[in-house]
């Protein structure tokens, strides 16, 4: 499958905090409504403006802090199809998978804000098309691509009964 | 080849030999849901056509981050939590009971288990000898329903800790200084081991507060070996009997080592807005604080009240400065009130809040305002942590937090011991 559309970039050390505040606690159980407020302390407008398809395009450690899934679900409500970041916190990359949204961990420093992207999951390639470069990435442990192919976590246990990752 | 405490854990709960990086399915013994993530668990669950979970004894659901609850939308997802707890089985902790680490350290997380939690700082449960870790929502309901799930086994890092605490230094400044040495992502993917003689030394309260904030450092877990300690704490809430020895094998492999002295260690403090952001209290410069919040799953046990009445006693805060003080859970509230202690709170000119995560994650009881700062006992100071992006948290001791209440600015602690 290929992916299309905007990188929207962020600096490092973008937190859950900064992607579902904890002032929308409340929210939580109206992902739609929660999704309007995305990423809303790192980039005020950036819910406004992220078309579909579109790319997050963050620095080292993103998704760090809480494990609230409801971060990369919003992203993925929003319509970003998939985040992009140096390195990734531990649960949000987890999480991400589990609810179906593509991370790659790769040199985000070679994409600058506005750039259309071109992503080939299973090659491993990005595509800039504006600077006409290509980026290579590693590609997700098995195990995850499982879980990702099927749709998520939940699709996976439905589908199979049971994990099916070994 | 010998096995560290994760690799003899994961291994027992396979049915395998696992070592680092394998991936393996793993049997689960404890979960947890609180009310931040337990809501989407529950919807999980249904999504995924499940109706009873495996274990409802080895389930506990916590109402502890909206608690009391301040709006109609927090309510209803307490409801359905208390529904889906009433239809499972499995244990409830109502509004008040707690902040869910304390209560899965002083309950239920024994050495050897697997604990599986909807909550980054389920790495709590480390202290006590366990392989805890933090999971989103998914993840957590699929281990209600199938009883297991999936781990990568970690690789671990030895962090030998040696020499003797000074006074007025604790296990918070010693946690705080590591994560600002290895940085917000230096144990990415990994576990933290916790050994040598400062570590043995330490009682269960101190530990639990290491643990706890191994995630800080981006671990999956951060663990400690059982001993004399582990059983104390176990006997002390009534669980003796599950204590087991566990450690890691004299020829096990880690990733890396890192000794680290405690003589020389001050009181610590994380600046906005990262963790890893920190300093010696003594290097901060001037900070005007506007609130305390003295509690959290990190500081608020009874051995951190005791330290802050301690400094507090005959004195007064500051006229500018607000003080709030949540126990972790309703044992510490009832020690508290019989030794006198919230007389002393009270005295003292401070607010004494519901037991649960209080104000730590910024959805009641202690919103901060445009421009004000607060030392907090908690564990996260991101933007916006405390309810509001123009607001800037600062980490401390329970003491640099208490002598910064009297003092009205960040205050090293060590003039009051």
């Amino acid at each position: 499958m290929i992916l299309r559309g905007k990188a929207w970039k962020f600096g490092n050390d973008i937190s859950t905090d900064l992607i579902a505040p904890g002032r929308y606690f409340h929210l939580r159980s109206d992902l739609n409504e929660l999704a309007k407020h995305v990423l809303e302390d790192a980039d005020a407008e950036f819910a406004k403006k992220v078309g579909k398809g579109d790319f997050v395009v963050g620095g080292r450690n993103f998704g760090l802090g809480s494990s609230r899934e409801h971060a990369p679900t919003i992203i993925k409500i929003a319509g970003v199809s998939c985040v992009l970041a140096k390195s990734f916190a531990r649960i949000f990359f987890r999480n991400a998978i589990n609810i179906g949204l593509p991370v790659i961990e790769c040199d985000t420093d070679k994409i600058a804000a506005g750039d259309e992207l071109e992503i080939d999951l299973e090659k491993g390639v990005i595509k800039d098309v504006t600077k006409k470069v290509d980026l290579k990435f590693a590609p997700i442990p098995k195990a995850m691509t499982q879980i990702l192919g099927d749709g998520g976590l939940v699709e996976h246990i439905k589908k199979h009964g049971d994990f099916k990752i070994e | 080849m010998g096995k560290t405490i994760s690799e003899k854990i994961l291994s027992e709960h396979s049915g395998k030999e696992l070592k680092a990086d394998d991936f393996s399915i793993v049997k689960v013994d404890l979960c947890l849901l609180q009310d931040g993530t337990g809501p989407l668990a529950v919807r999980q669950l249904e999504q995924l056509g499940i109706k009873e979970v495996v274990n409802p004894q080895g389930i506990a659901v916590f109402l502890d981050h909206a608690a009391p609850s301040p709006r109609k939308e927090l309510s209803n997802d307490h409801i359905t939590l208390r529904n889906f707890a009433r239809r499972t089985g499995c244990y409830l902790f109502e509004v008040g009971e707690g902040v869910c680490h304390q209560i899965m350290s002083e309950m239920f997380t024994s050495p050897g288990d697997v604990l599986v939690g909807a909550d980054s700082h389920t790495c709590t449960g480390g202290a006590l000898g366990a392989f805890a870790t933090g999971m989103g929502s998914t993840d957590v309901a699929v281990a209600m329903g199938l009883g297991k799930t999936w781990f990568r086994v970690p690789r671990t890092i030895k962090v030998v800790v040696n020499g003797k605490f000074r006074p007025g230094v604790f296990a918070k400044d010693f946690m705080l200084f590591l994560i600002g040495t290895l940085g917000a992502e230096g144990a990415t993917y990994k576990a933290l081991e916790f050994t040598g003689e400062a570590m043995e030394s330490l009682p269960m309260p101190e530990r639990l507060v290491i643990s706890n904030m191994a995630v800080e450092a981006g671990a999956k877990a951060g663990i400690f070996a059982s001993d004399k300690m582990t059983k104390a704490y176990l006997k002390q809430h009534g669980r003796e009997e599950k204590y087991r020895e566990l450690r890691s094998d004299k020829d096990a492999k880690y990733d890396k080592e890192i000794d680290i002295e405690v003589d020389k260690l001050a009181p610590m403090v994380s600046m906005p807005h990262t963790v890893d952001n920190t300093k010696p209290v003594d290097k901060a410069g001037k900070v005007k604080v506007h609130q305390v919040f003295i509690g959290s799953c990190t500081n608020g046990r009874i051995e951190d009240l005791r330290v802050v009445a301690d400094i507090w006693k005959g004195k007064k805060r500051d006229t500018d400065t607000r003080v709030i003080i949540t126990p972790a859970s309703k044992d510490v509230y009832m020690l508290a009130v019989k030794e006198g202690l919230i007389e002393t709170f009270v005295d003292f000119g401070a607010t004494v809040t519901t037991p649960g995560c209080g104000a730590c994650v910024g959805v009641h009881g202690g919103i901060l305002g445009d421009g004000e700062n607060c030392v907090s006992t908690s564990n996260r100071n991101f933007l916006g942590r405390m309810g509001n992006p123009k607001g800037f948290v600062y980490l401390a001791s329970p003491a640099t937090a208490a002598a910064s209440a009297i003092k009205g600015e960040l205050t090293d602690p060590r003039e009051y011991f």
